[in-house]
């Protein structure tokens, strides 16, 4: 009888890693885990895009949930989240932007171009304060809440329905 | 002739491709042999944050150069190389280490090659020792009656 299950090990071990490697097809490989889930917003001081004796920081955030998007005028999926952005702003939902790596020619020229829903824009042409958010790509979103602790990051385009799934039920979530 | 031409011109054109995508990493001036040897290791084993499965120093990434100039200024300004790690898996996560740190979550991932080692080496010892068991039991009456009469049936043709 010993004989048979151990005849049968190869086959359990088999089908053991086979839903193992089976479960890792699902698996998105563009998925990262953020690493600034619940952490405070960096602190900063920087100018704004619009006016360089403006300053901003970090207490920009306390005491209402933002949206804090990552753009460049460079960047082709900014310009094409835009209109969602917009959408957005009319639902009454607080955007801050950041203007990364771009000069502030460009980035208003963009925002002439296509919309403006920011109540304000931090500028940051070296991206250093991005770095610090672990931003490697824009657009990148990211919701703070009413204390200044990330409360969601979203990586790359946001399409109208990750509006609906993610975006609007984290806002609800936070406000 | 056309042919050699034809083959000389590609390895010419394959040269100058090269040159071009080193051109996209920036060198870097040490003083301290010491020095040059971290900053390659380290950027040897961070992982581009964009890239599927690139080292920071193999990669053109804006942020992989952002990543190398940190690196570099972190370097400059003294720090250690488990602190430059763990500056850049604070800001960009665990995906960045090509070495997964020893933790709650890695611990199968690390512990089951030496798992498997070891119930391999049991296994081994196991099936050893079966073998030696049955091939010094002792016949029984009927084998040994079988065996008898295969013995005699070759003496006695």
């Amino acid at each position: 009888m010993t004989r048979r299950l151990i005849l049968l090990l190869p086959l359990i071990a088999f089908l053991v890693l086979a839903v193992f490697l089976y479960q890792g097809l699902s698996l998105n490989p563009f998925h990262r885990d953020s690493a600034l889930m619940a952490r405070d917003f960096p602190p900063f001081d920087k100018e704004t895009l619009r006016d360089p004796e403006q300053r901003v920081d970090e207490s920009l955030f306390l005491g209402q949930v933002t949206l804090v998007n990552v753009w460049g005028e460079w960047c082709p999926e900014c310009k094409r989240e835009m209109p969602q952005l917009l959408d957005l702003a009319d639902r009454g939902i607080r955007l801050v932007g950041i203007s990364y790596k771009d000069t502030r020619e460009l980035g208003l020229g963009f925002l002439q171009d296509f919309g403006d829903p920011f109540e304000v824009n931090i500028f940051d042409p070296e991206g250093d304060l991005s770095f610090e958010l672990g931003v490697y790509g824009a657009p990148e979103t990211f919701l703070v809440d009413r204390d200044g602790i990330i409360r969601y990051h979203h990586t790359g385009y946001i399409s109208p329905e990750d509006i609906r799934k993610h975006i609007l039920p984290e806002v609800a979530k936070w406000q | 002739m056309a042919v050699i031409r034809l083959t000389l011109a590609g390895l010419v054109l394959l040269l100058v491709a090269g040159l071009v995508q080193a051109g996209a990493i920036e060198v870097r001036e040490f003083d301290d042999p010491v020095m040059e040897q971290r900053y390659r290791s380290l950027t040897a084993s961070l992982r581009c944050p964009t890239c599927e499965n690139q080292a920071i120093n193999d990669s053109d990434a804006p942020v992989s150069q952002d990543m190398r100039e940190r690196v570099y200024l972190m370097l400059q300004d003294g720090r250690a190389d488990m602190e430059i790690r763990d500056h850049m898996v604070e800001r960009f996560g665990n995906y960045v280490l090509y070495n997964p740190r020893l933790e709650g979550r890695t611990y199968l991932l690390w512990g089951l090659p030496a798992l498997l080692v070891v119930l391999g080496g049991i296994l081994v010892v196991l099936v050893v020792r079966a073998r030696r068991n049955a091939s010094a039991r002792a016949l029984s009456d009927e084998e040994r009656a079988r065996l008898d009469a295969l013995i005699n049936r070759g003496r006695t043709p």
